[in-house]
């Protein structure tokens, strides 16, 4: 657990990459396999199990400390991590437990967190407060953080996977590969991970994704300026679904999502479409869900996704498409370092019929393997139009994929690009603000914006993120400074500050007292030059809403 | 709160005893001032007559400027100002920092100003003093503030020190130009290298040393210098430096900030400083609860931090009347403004670095 404990901080403590994949080297060259593959599965951000609720946790520290609930609470709200404040609320570990009981990473949690899952409340009571009397408040942290559930890391797969190709002594992309999927369950796999030897394992695992960035700059003189001729350039709709690999090798196909899991059980029409492909092919690409006339709404795309089993009237209700954009594989051979415009000359022949935002065109057969088409502009003025279109046939805008590119690992920036229509905005006010968590935790940066009905404000959105941390810091003096009310961690505050919020839609909604919900919506700047009677109305953004 | 019928009540210019006509820390000019420490938010110049510990006299008047007369009582000498009983008790905050004890018809209050029960070289340790009615600070009043020994932090800084010097980089310490910055050059260990300062601690250095308090030799940044040490100097610094071209004499350098605020990992992150010292010249909550428990007062209030929430558990644990004193300060200080000043004195003010948040950005009253 001190290994581990070491190597939390260590990351925690820098910014640098350097000094995160030298902290995470370290650590793998040192850890025995079976923590070596429990840090590498929590670093991965695999879904963690938790086997004690926080209220359990709140009430046995309340017990252990003597302090009363409130006061916990209070200090919750004040440090805004529940992990870190129960560690520095507890009675200091006793002296003579420390020496000689550490135990490793897998061990401890087999122990202390994945056994407690079938026991008894007094039983789990008692191996907690055991913990707690062993672990110094540094360890306590993050013992909390396995043990709820939400110990997640700022470290990118990329970077763990650089530290692993230098403790295995292979080239860091060939490791990320190795690394997709489920790859190091426990010790031995993860000793495999590090050998060379293929398993059965290894033929379904899709290729690390390719990740576009936003542009920085989004006008069409700008985007001529940084781009280029217009002519280098492949654009696509940039679709509003689920990036997904669908990989056909051996028997069968697997459908892949972004967060490497095997979403099979999800999509089972899109894996058996997946099927009909040759052998030796995966796909990159986007699962969209669709009726018969229109693209349905991210959020049924979700509904289908977090379903273990789908039943036969999910599938109907929901029924699912793939829009292939890419060809990394064909023929078992590896086509990641060929140029764009040869990979999607292939891709053309293997996946010929172009989905359409017309849907009415689409084959009366039900298919669900369609290729992304291209859009055509000759000019960047051409495209900047098709562009703002992009709202009202339901999709994000476009994307710019450079012709002569290789298919890259990560979010590597300069040839694949996102050109998002730009947001919808508004002047909103601060309502409530909440302290948030990680980095800003204890900071009230979570804030809840109302705009004016008549001479009232109503609340429209939950917001966060988009101000420079400075600005946090004193949005956050501001809040202490007009709070009329606390509830817990939430305050109610005199309405003094104007934000302009961004959004990128407006639709109706019977579960938002103001009959409406804005869809991603962020803090794009804050408006010290207006007054909270400045600040616009309901009405305006109503008039947003896109009759579709 | 206070009544008209009480010793001490809340007025406009700050804390006043009228049967005896004197404030105690008046944040406006008033003919007769009692100070329990230099710091800005406790210390403003202009009053008319100041009275002070012998051992602050030094460190206030370098802090109010000439002019005023500035009178002293030794710990535990008692003055009788209109018939009313004064005598001051070190409190530990910092050199000459005091509790404010007032005696009249057999009632006793006293007011703590800011204190702290650890040892600190550089000051007289903290005096209980029973009383009827104690007016606390607050500005750690959370149970999650818990400080390590002053020995602890000092082995951590020492160890920081001693790495930064055997890499060749320069150690700069962030810390309060009074108080805390003296404080850190006694506790730490002068053979790992030389130790250098901002002139903003210097000026209170030398106040210290005239005062009779023993420091480690310090050097002072010359004027004009463009480059300073070479890797191995423990730079102490007011956070004000923090990103301006001052730093850059160092050359290659860790910066550490050393305040109470650094007990919480959010902080420490969001400053984006290589280290961060938990030490502050203020008390944790047990040092809090020892201290009113001490004090025997059954009447308690509470200003300057967490007051309602510490008011509150005095009154479920202990059975107390205890009550927030709403003064300027009672607003909870932001931990990220405060860490930039001192513990807990957002407003800190007086080495003439205008980086200072705004005080009235703080007050909720
Ligand atoms: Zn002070
Ligand atoms: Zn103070």
């Amino acid at each position: 657990m001190k290994r581990f404990t070491d190597l939390y901080w260590r990351l925690d403590a820098t910014t640098s990459t350097n000094d995160k994949v030298a902290a995470l080297r370290d650590y793998f060259a040192a850890a025995p396999p079976d923590d070596a593959a429990c840090a590498l599965a929590v670093l991965s951000g695999a879904r963690q199990l938790r086997s004690v609720s926080t209220s359990q946790l709140r009430n046995w520290a309340a017990e252990a400390t003597g302090l009363p609930a409130w006061l916990i609470e209070e200090c919750y709200a004040h440090v805004g991590d529940l992990a870190e404040t129960l560690a520095l609320l507890l009675p200091d570990a006793a002296p003579d437990a420390a020496p000689g009981t550490d135990l490793g990473l897998a061990e401890m949690m087999q122990r202390t967190i994945h056994d407690l899952r079938a026991t008894t409340d007094d039983h789990k009571r008692e191996v907690v407060a055991d913990v707690w009397r062993r672990l110094a408040p540094r360890e306590r942290i993050v013992w909390h953080k396995l043990l709820t559930g939400g110990c997640r890391v700022g470290v990118s797969r990329t970077l763990v996977a650089r530290a692993l190709a230098e403790v295995a002594g292979v080239d860091p992309a060939e490791m990320a590969h190795r690394l997709m999927g489920a790859a190091a369950a426990d010790g031995p796999a993860y000793v495999r991970l590090l050998a060379s030897e293929s398993t059965e394992a290894d033929s379904r695992r899709p290729y690390p994704f390719f990740l576009a960035a936003a542009l920085d700059r989004t006008t069409v003189e700008h985007v001529a300026e940084d781009l280029g001729a217009v002519g280098d350039w492949q654009s696509e709709w940039k679709w509003d679904g689920m990036r997904a690999q669908l990989v056909r090798r051996g028997e069968a196909a697997t459908v892949w999502s972004r967060g490497e899991e095997l979403v099979n059980e999800a999509f089972p029409e899109i894996a058996e479409a997946g099927g009909s492909l040759p052998p030796g092919t995966v796909l990159d690409g986007e699962l969209l869900a669709v009726s018969d006339t229109t693209l349905l709404p991210f959020a049924m795309l979700s509904k289908r996704a977090s379903r273990k089993r789908v039943t036969n009237k999910v599938l109907a209700d929901i029924p699912c498409v793939f829009v292939a954009y890419d060809l990394l594989e064909e023929g078992g051979v590896d086509l990641r370092e060929l140029p764009l415009a040869e990979r999607r000359r292939r891709l053309e022949a293997l996946v010929p019929v172009p989905f359409t935002d017309r849907l009415a065109s689409l084959p009366v057969q039900p298919a669900h393997l369609f290729l992304s088409p291209l859009v055509a502009g000759g000019s960047w003025a051409e495209l900047a139009a098709l562009r703002a279109e992009a709202r009202g046939r339901g999709v994000e805008g476009l994307m710019l994929k450079r012709r002569s590119s290789p298919y890259g690992v990560g979010r590597t920036r300069g040839d694949w690009w996102k050109w998002k229509v730009e947001p919808l905005e508004i002047d909103a006010v601060l309502l409530y603000a909440q302290a948030g968590h990680g980095r800003r935790a204890g900071l009230h940066s979570d804030y809840t914006l109302g705009l004016w009905d008549g001479d009232q404000l109503v609340t429209v959105a939950k917001a966060y993120s988009g101000l420079a941390d400075a600005e946090i810091v004193e949005l956050d003096r501001i809040v202490r400074a007009t709070t009329l009310e606390k509830h817990g961690p939430v305050r109610i505050c005199r309405p003094t500050v104007v934000l302009q919020l961004a959004f990128e839609g407006v639709s109706l909604s019977t579960r938002h007292k103001s009959g409406v919900a804005v869809r991603f919506p962020r803090i794009v700047r804050w408006r010290r030059d207006k007054e909270p009677a400045e600040a616009g109305t309901l009405a305006d953004l109503r008039r947003m809403i896109v009759a579709t | 709160m206070t009544t008209v019928n009480d010793l001490l009540r809340v007025t406009e210019s700050g804390l006043y005893c009228e049967r005896g006509d004197f404030y105690v820390d008046p944040w406006r000019r008033v003919p007769r001032a009692v100070i329990t420490h230099a710091h800005a938010d406790h210390a403003r110049a202009g009053s008319d007559r100041y009275l002070c510990s012998a051992a602050g006299k030094l460190v206030l008047r370098t802090r109010i400027g000439g002019g005023s007369p500035i009178d002293t009582l030794r710990p535990g000498e008692s003055v009788s100002l209109n018939g009313v009983q004064v005598s001051l008790h070190p409190a530990g905050h910092l050199l000459g920092s005091s509790q404010v004890r007032i005696e009249h018809g057999g009632v006793r209050w006293v007011v703590s100003g800011d204190y702290k029960l650890q040892d600190d070289p550089t000051c007289d340790r903290f005096e209980h003093v029973a009383c009827d009615v104690f007016v606390t600070e607050s500005t750690f009043g959370l149970p999650v503030y818990r400080w390590q020994s002053p020995e602890r932090i000092a082995a951590e800084i020492n160890d920081w020190w001693r790495a930064n010097r055997d890499a060749g980089r320069a150690s700069v310490l962030l810390a309060y130009a009074l108080g805390k910055a003296q404080r850190l050059a006694a506790m730490v260990d002068p053979t790992i290298g030389p130790i250098v300062a901002h002139g903003a601690v210097m000026k209170l250095v030398e106040a210290y040393r005239a005062s009779g308090v023993r420091l480690p030799s310090i050097d002072r940044v010359p004027a004009g210098a463009r480059r300073v040490g070479d890797g191995r100097a423990l730079v102490i610094a007011p956070p004000s430096v923090l990103g301006s071209s001052w730093l850059k004499l160092f050359g290659e350098s860790s910066v550490a900030m050393a305040s109470g605020w650094m007990m919480l990992r959010g902080v420490r992150r969001r400053r984006g400083f290589d280290r961060g010292f938990s030490v502050s010249d203020h008390a944790d909550f047990p040092g809090l609860l020892a201290a009113i428990d001490a004090s025997g007062a059954r009447r308690v209030l509470v200003t300057h931090g967490f007051s309602d929430t510490l008011a509150r558990h005095l009154r479920e644990s202990r059975g107390l009347e205890a009550s927030v004193l709403p003064t300027r300060f009672t607003g909870e200080a932001s931990p990220d403004a405060a860490a930039a000043a001192d513990d807990g004195e957002p407003d800190a003010n007086g080495d003439g670095d205008g980086d200072r948040p705004d005080a009235d950005a703080l007050t909720t009253s």
